[in-house]
């Protein structure tokens, strides 16, 4: 991620050095929100810099020059942007995202509801995922260049290359129409049992952690394989420790860092890849929600998931660069 | 470089890609019936006549996934190549000048990186109009970050480099540095990226179609074409699976042949893209 390396003013020198480790995640801390806002301005402003007259769009054929009129001043479009912007962002802050175009209801109401569920779906490959990669990617160090780890790579390259939508239709073909052993389309609702949630949002998890797997299996590979040509793992060799006593003890631990980062990434990718594979398993989250709105230029309702999913990115690669300064004290003094 | 040093892996890839231009290429004299002509039963099954059956029109799926590889190649490459150039062009000038060009620049690369590509995507696609210029134009802007980092961090290495010194000693402008003395010595681990940008490009756009923001209809186009029979699925009609391989196809195809440039130029500094 960004190297944040710039030295602050000259009072907060003292502070600095008597708490290192807080003040660089503290510094971490206000660059992310600074980049959040950066960020914001760039989706309202940007989005309305752009061409395209809403109000026109809105109308499709009926467009009449006093229709597009009174809809610009009914949705306040007559205002300047700056305005528009400060006052977006304060409703954003109260958590008020405004009404949507098309149906008219709250925006908030509705990212209320299927945050949630988004969350939910991802949390819960996440934690299929995770353990999973870490141990195939140990594995295929362990077997370097032997039958096991050429399968892992060959088929993780093949896995890396398919389309969420591909692996998610394959799934339901196998699973729910053929095999009639999962259910599609993944309708969750209020009130519904943990369990049956779960065994609803089977296949769209299946998908999730096949497609974010191979990724973070990889790269997990590739941090461990790093670590193990250094000097000290050949120490490890040349005294005698068997090969995976020596990955366990010594390889593990210096490649936590970046494993930390590589799960953290791939995270944040699964929050992306949950748009995809909601539309396939027509789930109730955040991802349909932004699909459908932007099919129907709904901009209220675009811009409030466009924000969420961007502050989502922003924090978990946040706290990749957080856990990565607390996991190697090198990163701790930056040149 | 001799043919058989080319590993096994390599050949297939090599020979996925030239298929794959070749029904690009030659579409219409080797489909066996039109783009959008309607030649059947909606869903009809696969037969001697209609080699992977008909659409969720009664088009020939066949026919469709050939023009459809044009389409798709077409707009794949299109977004690449102006992808590349632009990130290239911007992080070599980048690294070349230094300062507060580099700054600013690379600021406001992190700022474009720090929204998913698909999100910015369709925060942008929903105010543009649907046109397919705007929407390789939306592709390759949003792709060129990715192509900025990594040529800023390879043509760094390189402009610390003697030569570099030299020809600025000897008074060469920036255009004269950054094509002749950066870009020959990294071109290795460029093009590498290139393939890289390219497989992520086909899985791009074959995104931005399902979802029924990419290409617009009728005009084939493997993504597209998945969204158009996606409803068969439930009654166990794999029409929306054939296109879906193709992409698969395609997309491991140009990884294979990524893995062998990787491992060719795995000396030098290179890395692959976080996609």
């Amino acid at each position: 991620m960004s190297n944040s390396t710039e030295a602050g003013g000259s009072p907060a020198r003292s502070l600095r050095e008597r708490f290192p480790l807080l003040s660089i995640i503290a510094q971490r801390m206000v660059l992310s929100l600074i980049l959040l806002l950066a960020v914001s301005a760039l989706i309202f402003g940007g989005v309305e810099a752009l061409p395209g007259d809403f109000a026109s769009t809105y109308l499709g054929q009926s467009a009449t020059p006093e229709a597009v009129a009174n809809i610009t001043a009914e949705l306040g479009l007559d205002r300047p942007l700056v305005t528009r912007y400060f006052d977006w962002l304060g409703g954003v802050l109260q958590g008020d995202f405004g009404t949507s175009w098309a149906s008219r209801n709250s925006v908030s109401e509705q990212v209320g509801n299927r945050l949630g569920n988004s969350l939910f779906l991802a949390a819960f490959a996440a934690v299929i995922a995770v353990p999973l990669a870490i141990c195939l990617g140990m594995l295929s160090v362990h077997f370097r260049d032997r039958i096991p780890d050429k399968i892992i790579n060959v088929i993780s390259l093949a896995a890396i290359s398919l389309p969420e939508f591909f692996v998610g239709y394959l799934l339901i073909l196998y699973f729910a129409v053929n095999f009639g052993i999962a259910t599609f389309p993944a309708t969750v609702y209020q009130g519904m049992g943990f369990m049956e949630r779960l065994q609803t949002i089977a296949l769209p998890t299946a998908t999730l952690v096949l497609v974010v797997l191979a990724h973070m299996m990889r790269m997990t590979r590739a941090a461990i394989l790093s670590v193990m040509s250094s000097a000290y793992m050949e120490t490890a060799e040349l005294k005698g420790l068997s090969g995976w006593r020596a990955i366990v003890k010594h390889a593990a631990p210096n490649a936590l860092a970046p494993i930390i980062n590589v799960v953290a990434l791939n995270l944040a990718y699964l929050v992306v890849g949950v748009v995809v594979v909601e539309v396939v398993f027509v789930y109730p989250g955040m991802g349909q929600y932004m699909v459908d709105a932007v099919t129907v230029r709904d901009m209220p309702v675009v811009q409030a998931c466009g924000l969420i999913f961007a502050a989502v990115y922003i924090l978990l690669n946040m706290v990749a660069d957080i856990l990565a300064i607390i996991a190697n004290p090198r990163l701790r003094h930056p040149r | 470089m001799r043919l058989r040093e080319i590993p096994i892996t390599a050949w297939v890839g090599l020979f996925g890609i030239a298929l794959a231009l070749f029904c690009a290429l030659f579409a219409p004299w080797i489909s066996p019936y039109g783009e959008t002509e309607v030649v059947g039963n909606v869903w009809q099954e696969a037969d001697a006549q209609f080699f992977f059956g008909l659409d969720n029109l009664g088009r020939d799926i066949l026919s469709r996934l050939i023009f459809g590889a044009r389409t798709t190649l077409i707009v794949a490459l299109a977004a690449t190549v102006i992808s590349f150039s632009l990130g290239i062009i911007l992080s070599f000038t980048a690294a070349v000048s230094g300062g507060l060009v580099d700054t600013v620049f690379s600021r406001f690369n992190d700022l474009m990186m720090s929204i998913p590509t698909l999100i910015f995507a369709l925060v942008v696609l929903a105010v543009l109009p649907q046109h397919l210029i705007v929407l390789i134009l939306v592709m390759a802007i949003l792709d060129s970050t990715r192509v900025y980092r990594l040529g800023r961090a390879v043509a760094l290495d390189v402009a610390v480099m003697e030569f570099v010194e030299a020809a600025k000693l000897r008074g060469e402008g920036k255009i004269w540095i950054i094509f002749r003395e950066i870009l020959p010595n990294t071109l290795s681990p460029l093009l590498a990226e290139f393939g890289l940008r390219f497989a992520f490009a086909i899985l791009f756009l074959s995104t931005l179609s399902f979802l029924g923001l990419g290409i617009q209809p009728p005009t084939a186009d493997w993504g597209g074409m998945v969204k158009d029979n996606k409803d068969g699925i439930i009654f166990g009609i794999p029409a929306a699976l054939v296109p879906g391989t193709a992409i698969a196809a395609l997309a491991v195809c140009v990884n294979l042949v990524v893995d062998w440039l990787l491992k060719r130029t795995s000396s030098l500094k290179g890395g692959r893209g976080d996609a």
